[in-house]
């Protein structure tokens, strides 16, 4: 798995290619806490480049968005999920949970 | 039978999920179901790993993958505290964000993805059984 940022104006983007498991979500989980330990509380998280995700990451995902919506001060976007993943997150209840988009940009273009 | 012993740590995770999923592909399970399969196994391995052995070095545990019957049947068997998932609390997949539980969400996902899952306590071990019926 590999985590790479990129800074805009409104948000950061957290791109995360490759498997999040149990072995890869400690590094998600610290990927996503450094943002929010800078002060960024809006966040889009690019999955364009991930081909698996278990509920490890998605605890990782639940945490960052619990974190990032407290006192109003942001919120996590999903963007550009792909359709195994966005299965199993529905599968979840989590797509309620999260505003996703079809491509990144637009994410990016929403806060 | 296939059976492979695996140490329990997480990062024996891809190689498993790599097993279970050629098996599922050369089954002639779909992309859809593959992926089933081994978020599923994943999940219960990870269960295995993180519960059953929490605490405990240089343990293994044993894994099967086999097609019969138009059904793939896969088992984990290990030895440590016994787990039975059928006893934990499902989360609330409605719940508000502020109220969602973290825990149980792999044995939810494992329930809904296969269509059997069972869990039995026998001689050999903790064993705990999934199974994907292909079609």
């Amino acid at each position: 798995m590999e985590v790479t940022i990129k800074e805009f104006k409104h948000c950061n983007m957290v791109s995360v290619k490759g498997r999040v498991d149990s072995a890869t979500a400690p590094q998600f989980t610290q990927a996503l806490d450094a943002q929010m330990d800078k002060g960024v509380f809006n966040l889009v998280v690019d999955m364009s480049a991930l081909e698996y995700m278990s509920s490890a990451g998605f605890r990782a995902l639940l945490a960052a968005q619990r974190n990032c919506k407290r006192y109003n001060r942001g919120e996590v976007f999903l963007a550009a999920v792909p359709d195994r993943i966005r299965e199993a997150l529905e599968l979840a209840g989590f797509t309620e949970l999260f505003k996703t988009y079809a491509d990144s940009l637009e994410a990016v273009g929403n806060f | 039978m296939t059976a492979l012993t695996f140490p329990a740590k997480f990062e024996c995770l891809d190689e498993i999920r790599d097993f279970v999923g050629e098996k599922a592909r050369t089954s002639g399970f779909n992309e859809k179901d593959i992926y089933s399969i081994q978020l599923a196994t994943d999940e219960a391995v990870s269960n295995t790993i993180k519960h059953a052995y929490e605490g405990i070095s240089n343990a293994s545990f044993k894994l099967s993958c086999d097609f019969k019957d138009d059904c793939l049947v896969i088992t984990v068997i290990d030895h440590g505290k016994s787990f039975d998932p059928s006893k934990v609390a499902l989360p609330d997949i409605k719940a508000d964000l502020s109220d969602r539980k973290i825990g149980g969400l792999g044995i939810f996902l494992m329930r809904k993805l296969m269509d059997e899952v069972r869990y039995e306590i026998t001689a050999s071990g903790n064993l705990l059984t999934l199974v994907k019926r292909k079609g």
